[in-house]
C-alpha cells in the first residue's frame, strides 16, 4: 500500500436552522457544482463517488436514492453510500483509492435536522429493546458526560463555558457558520449542560473530491495528503464505558500516525463543550495547537455532515497554507461511541 | 506499486431463514451468522481486524444505524466498523467493501456481515412513508417492478408461463438447501401457476417471501487463505454500478447500470463469454420474471432470448448455467442480506461446499445483486484459484 492520496477540494453550504425551500437534492446539488468547479472535473471524470445520510433524518427509506440526483449519474457511475456521517463515506473512497481501482473519488454527505425533532429521532440509535424505549435523548446523554468530567475534576461550567465562546468567536470568520459570534451561554438544556454548551440544530452538506498521486498534484496546488486514517468503535452501553475518556479515538489516532509528530491543527467533531474536553486529553492535545478554528459543531452541526465538514476544514486550511500537519475527527454514536481520526499534511516546498 | 492483495472467502455463515426469529434479539441472529463464518473458517473474534455490516433501510427494523448497538455482538469493540447501505444491493456492496480493505492491505482479515429482521417492523410500511413532492413506490416494491416485467413481456414475446417455471425451479432447489426460507414440499407448477395474482403479471408464488436472516463472510488475504483450513473462494472481480431512479430514457427492462457493472466484473476476472465460461449464477431474482431480464442485462443472453435458456431448462440446477441453485430470493429473502447471500452462495459453489445444491465441477460464479429503481448494482466473480496477474 504505497498510494499517496489527498483531498484537494471541498465544499459546504451555509448552514440553516431551516431550509423548508429545498429538498435534499436542491441542498446537494449546489454544493457538488461548487467541488467540481475548483477542480474542473466533471461527474463523468471522477472514478468513485461515496456519500454519507440518515434515512432516520430524512424520515423515509432509501432516502439517499433521490439525493443521487444531485449527482448526475449517468452514464452509470461506480458509487456507493454509507448510513453514517459522511467522514466514514470518505474512508470508504479512501480505501477505494489506495486499491489502485480509481485515481479520484467525489465525497458527499448531507442532514436536515429541521422537519422533526433530532433529539428525539436520536434516540432510536440506541439499543432498541433496553434503552430506546426510555427515549433518553442525545442532550441528556451528552449531560451524563459533562457531569462525569465535573465530577472527576476534569471541567466545570466556566471551562465549558469557554470552549463554547472561544468557538463562536472563531466561528465569525467562517462565513457558513450557523452560529457566529457570542452567544449567551443561557440557561441549563439539561444540567450541566447549558444552551451555550450545545450545538445548533441546522441543515447543511459538505462534499470533497479525493485523489491520488499526481493527480492530486494536477487538481490542487497544495493537496492535502492524508497521511493516515483510522477508526474504532466502542460498547455501546453507556454503563460500560468510561465517559471521561475516549480509548477509540486514542487508538485511532495512534493507528493514523498521529502520534507521530506534533500537528498544529485540530478539527474535532465534538457537537457538546464537554466533548471537546474528552478529545482533548484522548488526543493530548495541548494549548500550542490550533482547535476548532472554524467554529466546530458548535456553530455550526448538520447531523451526518458535521463529521466530513471537520476533514474538509482541516484539508482546506492546507490548501490555504494556514496549516501544514492537521488532525480531523470525527464522531458517531451516543456520546463518542465511535471516532475516526485522519492526518493531513501539506507538502513542506509548496508556497 | 505492489498490486492489489489477492482476497479469499475462508469462512461463510448463514442463519435458517425464517419469516420471523421470535427466539433472539437482532444481536443473536447476527451473532448466529458472524459465529458460523468463524467456525468454518476455525478462527476467533480476535484473528478479525474489522467488521463491515450492511442492511437495507432502517426503518424495516425501525432501529436507526443498528450497528452502533451492535458493536459488542460483533465482537467490533476496539476495531473498525463501517456501516454500508446501498438499498437491495447491500449485501453486495457490504462484501465489496470489506474486499476493498484486504485488497489495499488496509487489514488482513476482515469479517463481513448482513442481515434484516424483517418481523422488527413491516417492509411494506416502510417502503411506503409519503414524502411530499415525491412519487410514491405504489405498494411496495411488487407494484413498482410489475409494469417492468410486462415490458419486457411485450418486448421478447416470452410466453406468459416462464416466470412460473422459474418459481418452480428456485423453490425445488431450496428444498437442497438448508438454509433456505421456504420448503415447500408439496409445490407443483399447476400450483404455482394458479395462485393469486398480486400485481400482474407476477403472481404470489412468484414473489419473494420476507424473512429474517442473516449472513457472514470472512475474507483474507493469500497468507490468511493459506492458513485456512478449507479450501478458500477467491475474488477475480468486484464492481457497483448506480444510476437515477427516474428519468427520460430510462431502460428499466434492462439498466445500463446493470449492463457496464457486469462487463467491468467479467473484465476484471478475464472472462470473455459468460455463457461458456461462468459455471453457477446466484443472481437477484425478487420476483420470477427477473431471471430472463438479468439473464440478458448480465450477458448470458442475446436481447430478447434469456426466457428461452429458462424455457429449456438451461438455467436448472443441472443444466449447463445454473441459476440460483440455493433456491435464491424466491425462497429466502432477509432483505439486506439478499444480496450478500448470493455472493456467499456463489463462494459456496467455487468451494465445492453449498451440499445438496452442488452444482458439479462449479470452479467460476457469480453473485449478483441489484436494489432501488433498478438502479443500483454489485457484483462478483469468485473462483476456485488465486486470480493470475
Amino acid at each position: 500500500m504505497s498510494r499517496d492520496v489527498a483531498i484537494v477540494a471541498f465544499a459546504q453550504s451555509d448552514h440553516r436552522r431551516h431550509t423548508d425551500d429545498l429538498s435534499e437534492v436542491e441542498m446537494v446539488m449546489p454544493v457538488l457544482h461548487e467541488v467540481q468547479r475548483q477542480t474542473g472535473l466533471k461527474a463523468a471524470d471522477i472514478g468513485f463517488t461515496c456519500s454519507g445520510s440518515s434515512d432516520y433524518l430524512a424520515g423515509r427509506a432509501f432516502s439517499f436514492t433521490m439525493a443521487l440526483d444531485g449527482v448526475g449519474a449517468w452514464p452509470p457511475i461506480s458509487e456507493s453510500h454509507v448510513e453514517a456521517d459522511g467522514a466514514w463515506a470518505l474512508y470508504e473512497a479512501w480505501v477505494k483509492l489506495l486499491t489502485g481501482e480509481a485515481d479520484t473519488a467525489l465525497v458527499y454527505s448531507y442532514g436536515k435536522s429541521s422537519p422533526g425533532s433530532v433529539r428525539d429521532v436520536l434516540t432510536r440509535q440506541l439499543d432498541p429493546y433496553y434503552l430506546a424505549p426510555l427515549w433518553p435523548d442525545s442532550v441528556a446523554l451528552a449531560a451524563l458526560q459533562a457531569q462525569a468530567l465535573i465530577d472527576a475534576g476534569e471541567t466545570d461550567e466556566p471551562a465549558l463555558a469557554a470552549i463554547a465562546a472561544r468557538s463562536r468567536e472563531d466561528a465569525r470568520t467562517n462565513p457558513h457558520a450557523q452560529l457566529p459570534g457570542a452567544r449567551p451561554q443561557g440557561g441549563y438544556a439539561v444540567q450541566p449542560l447549558r444552551t451555550g454548551d450545545c450545538p445548533p440544530v441546522g441543515d447543511g452538506v459538505a462534499a470533497v473530491i479525493l485523489a491520488a498521486g499526481d493527480r492530486a498534484r494536477e487538481l490542487c496546488e497544495r493537496p492535502a495528503w492524508i497521511r493516515g486514517m483510522d477508526h474504532r468503535i466502542e460498547a455501546h452501553s453507556l454503563g460500560v464505558r468510561d465517559l471521561t475518556d475516549s480509548p477509540s479515538t486514542r487508538l485511532a489516532a495512534e493507528r493514523a500516525g498521529a502520534f507521530e509528530r506534533p500537528v498544529d491543527t485540530a478539527e474535532l467533531h465534538a457537537p457538546f463543550t464537554s466533548q471537546e474536553v474528552v478529545l482533548r486529553k484522548a488526543l493530548g492535545l495541548d494549548d500550542s495547537v490550533t482547535v476548532n478554528p472554524s467554529g466546530g459543531a458548535l456553530a455550526a452541526n448538520p447531523v451526518m455532515a458535521a463529521g466530513l465538514i471537520r476533514l474538509g476544514e482541516a484539508a482546506a486550511r492546507i490548501h490555504r497554507g494556514e496549516s501544514d500537519r492537521a488532525l480531523a475527527h470525527a464522531t458517531s454514536g451516543p456520546c463518542l461511541q465511535q471516532n475516526l481520526v485522519a492526518v493531513l499534511e501539506g507538502e513542506t516546498h509548496a508556497r | 506499486m505492489p498490486g492489489k492483495e489477492p482476497v479469499a472467502v475462508v469462512g461463510i455463515g448463514q442463519t435458517k431463514h425464517v419469516a420471523a426469529r421470535r427466539d433472539v434479539s437482532i444481536a443473536g441472529l447476527v451473532r448466529e451468522a458472524a459465529l458460523r463464518a468463524l467456525e468454518d473458517a476455525e478462527l476467533t473474534w480476535a484473528d478479525i481486524d474489522a467488521v463491515v455490516i450492511g442492511k437495507a433501510p432502517d426503518f424495516f427494523e425501525g432501529v436507526m444505524m443498528p450497528e452502533l448497538y451492535l458493536a459488542d455482538a460483533l465482537g467490533a469493540v476496539g476495531k473498525p466498523m463501517i456501516r454500508v447501505h446501498t438499498a437491495g444491493s447491500v449485501g453486495g456492496s457490504t462484501a465489496l467493501v470489506a474486499a476493498n480493505l484486504v485488497s489495499a492491505r488496509v487489514h488482513r482479515t476482515v469479517l463481513t456481515l448482513a442481515f434484516e429482521k424483517q418481523s422488527e417492523s413491516n417492509a411494506m410500511w416502510g417502503l411506503s412513508l409519503p414524502v411530499p413532492f415525491q412519487q410514491p413506490l405504489l405498494a411496495g416494491a411488487g407494484g413498482f417492478f410489475a409494469p417492468h416485467v410486462r415490458a419486457y413481456m411485450r418486448r421478447t414475446g416470452a410466453p406468459d408461463t416462464i416466470g412460473s417455471l422459474v418459481a418452480y425451479k428456485d423453490r425445488r432447489n431450496a428444498l437442497k438447501n438448508p438454509y433456505a426460507h421456504l420448503h415447500e414440499h408439496d409445490l407443483t407448477l399447476e400450483k404455482v401457476q394458479a395462485s393469486p395474482m398480486l400485481w400482474d403479471p407476477i403472481r404470489y408464488s412468484e414473489t419473494c417471501p420476507s424473512s429474517d436472516g442473516a449472513c457472514a463472510m470472512v475474507l483474507t488475504d493469500r497468507a490468511g487463505a493459506d492458513r485456512a483450513p478449507r479450501p478458500a473462494a477467491w475474488v477475480h472481480g468486484g464492481a457497483m454500478r448506480s444510476e437515477p431512479t427516474l428519468f427520460a430514457g430510462k431502460d428499466f427492462v434492462s439498466p445500463r447500470a446493470g449492463r457496464d457493472c457486469a462487463a467491468d466484473v467479467f473484465r476484471q476476472a478475464g472472462v470473455t463469454d459468460p455463457r461458456r465460461e461462468i459455471d453457477a449464477v446466484e443472481m437477484y431474482v425478487p420476483f420470477s420474471w427477473y431471471e430472463p431480464m438479468w439473464l440478458e442485462n448480465l450477458g448470458f443472453a442475446e436481447e430478447g432470448e434469456g426466457w428461452k435458456l429458462t424455457e429449456s431448462g438451461v438455467t436448472e440446477l443441472d443444466g449447463d448455467l445454473p441459476v440460483n441453485p440455493s433456491g435464491g430470493v424466491l425462497s429466502t429473502n432477509p432483505i439486506g442480506a439478499s444480496g450478500m447471500i448470493r455472493f456467499a452462495e456463489a463462494a459456496l459453489q467455487v468451494r465445492g461446499d453449498a451440499g445438496a445444491h452442488q452444482v458439479e465441477g462449479a470452479r467460476r460464479a457469480l453473485g449478483h445483486a441489484y436494489g432501488g429503481g433498478a438502479q443500483f448494482f454489485a457484483m462478483w466473480v469468485v473462483g476456485d484459484t488465486p486470480p493470475t496477474g
